[in-house]
């Protein structure tokens, strides 16, 4: 096993022990174990920068089902690396934070840290895989350690909720996803991404091809909480805060997004991709950063602030697309430009949205309370907290000198170049683009400010809070410092990345613009002169500011939008009105009454075989084959039919009993008249016993209720009847006409004396030539009859009234 | 002529089966019915050897036998469950 492999699953493998160093050295905190491992990974990891940054890959394949050509692949390109490194780098740091924390002595931490570890391993395995299917085992991992952590305090009632919703939304998306994946395979014969890439150019006129597109969207989407099924988000903020800052900022919600940058190689170009990513991620850019600024949650608040910036991503990553179009040059880097700033953006955003998570879990940790109406004046009692926040939330707002001004900054450029594309109908819907980003960069300025100032600033309320307020322990502090640094050094030297990480990165996800031997060119500066860029950041600092100071005064729109158009009531009431029809329907056809059942079988039998055979013209009837008829068989199957007729109409049941017995002894007869000696003999016995077997239980009926009356008439139960006796007599006429070889009869009757040695062919088929079906049918004999015995002799209830007694 | 002769005795025979079933539906008592189900029995017999004639073969002899034995354990278990109300009675000894 190559080293690549076992950095995969090397979280799995401390996760078996993680369990056993909790209970055996409990005066360590756990965590301390779990650190080494995504440290050495990182470390691992970083040794393929340069590699990477040449341009070149790695790949390590080992055979899972190789007959299925799903092998394990593991694939380290520029995407795979950022990833690899953004999982590894923010868990490293998560698990230090999570060892302050999270209490030693109240929480489980063998179950944190067996998911948590999971979830890394899922994570790496999903970014680091070629294979579409051990892309989709981790991605489902991912969902599961997610639902786990999310459930992490089961005790509490909105944990259990949230995590069900997440595990809904995203397995649904995963298995949509899955979907896509099949149909991928379908066109190219391969489940190897690279090996797909080769074939885009035929696979592109393809009828699967845009049905594989909106599935798998359908998988990214929901994982990355795009809109509509953001929903879940919010609600997952319910998991303690180390798992909100890596799973649901960091790292799982941009699954999504990396999983649409890895397949944009084969569906970039497509004006179908362009609009579905480009546009609901604008949308979820919006709605997100809209929905943000009414939160009194903190961790809602950065719920929120996740979805609005993945969808900032997800819209770069759509309008990026466009540049597969035309090709690499030095005139149309303006369309790249798009895909550098979603990568740019997608580390930053990892860096200061880990940062906040952190600095808001402290706030919670130190003051037992995560509301902004409770909260304020913290600034002098937690200075450094209060240092942290001002560089995550102006970071966030895109105020220089931070790095998330330099990504606002080529987010404003992506969208004003792809504005002016001639491509798509962009002619005509393009100015939304603009329009849309800039309204939602003010939201975003707004809700910054109301984190940090709303927080850390205004009156000190120690009467509304559970705790005194002191500054967080130092080592809670070092991973947002290290991170808030991050977002410092990325902000004054971003070029730092841009041959290293971004260019890399952006190869991958639009290889084809690059021809041999090129390069994109990666130049991130804060200035470039007084462009339409600037002015809008200006705009956006301009107006959010009055925005943010007049917030009372306009925060009341918030209250127009109805509740009724909330997509969690969609959800909720979508999940209630689902089980009651469920139930509705299960009630309507699940009667209970055997009655009912039997109707149903016979009347699918009836449609299936009748019709079946019908729109196939089956039905037909050759009468070559058949024998004359003797007048005494017509008078015996007279008596049968009229003994059979009687049964129905019989006024007793008595009568009905002596009617069935006569049948069986004409059935004796017909075998007689048919030369079937065998046959008859254990027809009259086993009819003469069942006819006693039936007046037994006649004579044992209650004597209460006993109902003397003819059976009453249904028309449904005619009907049926009469159909199903028409559909088997037509079948059975149709089968003797279509004898399609000679019956293996000939060999029998030849070969059983010479070479069984008995006259009588019957028994010898019974007892030599097919003895394994007796001996089979003894044995149903048998059990019939211990089981005869035993519901005569066990009587478990009565022998528990007695103890009872 | 002979041939004849055993297709008429067959069909007179099913006749009479017919005949009984009358007996068996309408018989106004139970122990018309009872008479009703042996008579069917022995007119199985009759018929089964008829017909073992006809086919030339000694084949049936058994299902004559069985039905003789069939009919008469059939009507006295019959006989006794009407006289007694139960077929087989329980041992009071033990």
């Amino acid at each position: 096993m190559a080293w690549l492999q076992l950095a995969i699953l090397s979280p799995f493998l401390l996760a078996i022990f993680v369990p056993f160093l909790y209970k055996y050295v409990r005066q360590i905190h756990t965590g301390w174990f779990v650190l080494i491992l995504p440290l050495v990974l990182f470390t691992y990891l970083v040794q393929f920068l340069p590699t990477v940054s040449r341009g070149e890959s790695i790949q390590h394949t080992i055979e899972w089902i190789p007959s299925l050509g799903i092998n394990f692949t593991a694939y380290v390109d520029g995407l795979g690396l950022l990833f690899g490194l953004l999982i590894t780098g923010i868990g490293s740091l998560v698990v230090l934070y999570s060892i302050y924390y999270l209490s030693k002595e109240k929480e489980a931490l063998n179950s944190f840290y067996v998911y948590l570890l999971m979830f890394m391993g899922a994570m790496l395995g999903v970014v680091l895989s070629d294979n579409l299917m051990v892309l989709y085992v981790f991605w489902e991992l991912t969902s599961l350690a997610s639902f786990l952590l999310i459930a992490y305090w089961y005790q509490r009632e909105k944990s259990r909720y949230g995590a069900q919703k997440s595990m809904l939304i995203t397995v649904f998306g995963g298995f949509a996803m899955f979907a896509g994946f099949i149909l991928l395979f379908l066109m190219t014969g391969t489940y190897s991404i690279r090996e797909i890439i080769t074939q885009v150019a035929t696979i592109s006129t393809h009828e699967l091809f845009i049905p594989a597109m909106l599935l798998i969207l359908l998988g990214a989407f929901t994982k990355s909480a795009q809109f509509p099924f953001h929903i879940w988000l919010p609600d997952a903020m319910e998991a303690p805060t180390p798992v909100s800052a890596y799973l649901h900022s960091a790292t799982m919600v941009k699954a999504g997004i990396y999983l649409v940058a890895r397949l944009s190689p084969i569906f970039a170009g497509q004006a179908e991709w362009f609009w579905l990513v480009a546009g609901f991620g604008i949308v979820t850019l919006f709605w997100g950063s809209f929905s943000a600024v009414k939160q009194t949650d903190l961790k809602s608040i950065l719920a929120f602030s996740t979805i609005s910036q993945l969808g900032l991503i997800m819209c770069l990553l759509g309008l990026g697309s466009a540049a597969v179009h035309f090709g690499y040059d030095k005139e149309t880097a303006l369309y790249t430009t798009a895909v550098l700033a979603a990568v740019f953006h997608l580390i930053n955003h990892a860096t200061f949205k880990g940062a906040l998570f952190m600095v808001v879990g402290i706030v919670d940790h130190e003051t037992g309370t995560r509301d902004i109406r409770k909260l304020g004046g913290l600034m002098s009692l937690m200075p450094i907290t209060f240092t942290l926040a001002i560089i995550g939330t102006f970071s966030m707002a895109g105020l220089p000198p931070f790095n998330g001004f330099l990504s606002k900054e080529l987010f404003f450029t992506g969208v004003l170049n792809a504005s002016q594309l001639n491509l798509f109908e962009m002619q005509t819907w393009g100015m939304l683009f603009p329009v849309l980003a800039w309204v939602a960069s003010v939201f975003t300025f707004i809700y910054s400010m109301v984190l940090v100032f709303k927080t850390f600033t205004g009156k000190y309320q120690p009467e509304k809070l559970d705790k005194k307020p002191h500054e967080a322990p130092i080592g809670m502090l070092i991973p947002p410092i290290i991170l808030a640094s991050l977002v410092v050094i990325f902000g004054i030297f971003p070029n730092l990345l841009s041959y290293s990480l971004i260019e890399p990165a952006m190869a991958s996800i639009i290889p084809s613009v690059l021809g041999p031997e090129q390069q994109f060119y990666v130049n991130i500066y804060h200035w470039h002169g007084l462009t339409t860029e600037l002015y809008m950041t200006i705009g956006v600092i301009a107006l959010g500011t009055i925005l943010y100071l007049s917030l009372s005064k306009w925060s009341g729109i918030y209250n127009w939008f109805p509740k009724k158009l909330a997509l969690n009531h969609f959800y909720d009431h979508g999940l209630i009105s689902m089980e009651r029809v469920a139930n509705k329907i299960t009630r309507f056809h699940m009667t209970g009454l055997i009655r009912d059942y039997l109707v149903y079988i016979f009347a699918f039998l009836i449609i299936v075989i009748g019709g079946g055979l019908f729109t196939l013209n089956a039905f037909t009837f050759d009468s070559s084959t058949t024998a004359p008829i003797g007048i005494y068989e017509v008078i015996l199957a007279l008596i049968m039919v009229v003994a059979a007729v009687a049964v129905p109409f019989a006024q007793s049941r008595i009568t009905a009993i002596l009617s069935v017995g006569i049948v069986g002894f004409m059935l004796a007869m017909f075998f007689v008249v048919f030369r079937a000696p065998d046959l008859a003999l254990t027809q009259l016995i086993v009819e003469t016993v069942s006819v006693a077997l039936f007046l037994l239980c006649f004579y044992h009926l209650p004597k209460l209720k006993k109902e003397i009356s003819p059976v009453p008439f249904r028309a449904t139960n005619f009907m049926i009847s009469l159909g199903v006796g028409l559909v088997m007599m037509l079948v059975a006429f149709s089968a003797i006409g279509n004898r399609l070889f000679t019956p293996i009869s000939e060999y029998f009757l030849e070969a059983s004396y010479t070479e069984a040695g008995g006259r009588n062919v019957v028994n010898v088929i019974l007892v030599d030539f097919r003895g394994f079906d007796t001996m089979l049918e003894g044995l149903v004999l048998g059990i019939a009859a211990l089981g005869v015995y035993s519901l005569i002799k066990l009587r478990l209830a009565r022998r528990e009234d007695l103890e009872n007694q | 002529m002979f041939e004849t002769l055993i297709t008429l005795s067959l069909v007179l025979i099913s006749l009479s089966i017919l005949g009984t079933l009358y007996r068996l539906f309408w018989g106004p008592s139970m122990p018309d019915r009872v008479i009703a189900v042996d008579s069917v029995g022995i007119n199985i017999i009759g018929l089964v050897a008829i017909v073992s004639v006809m086919l030339n073969t000694q084949a049936f002899l058994e299902v004559i036998l069985l039905i003789g034995i069939l009919g008469f354990i059939g009507t006295i278990s019959f006989a006794k469950f009407l006289e007694r109300g139960e077929v087989i009675e329980r041992d009071r000894n033990r």
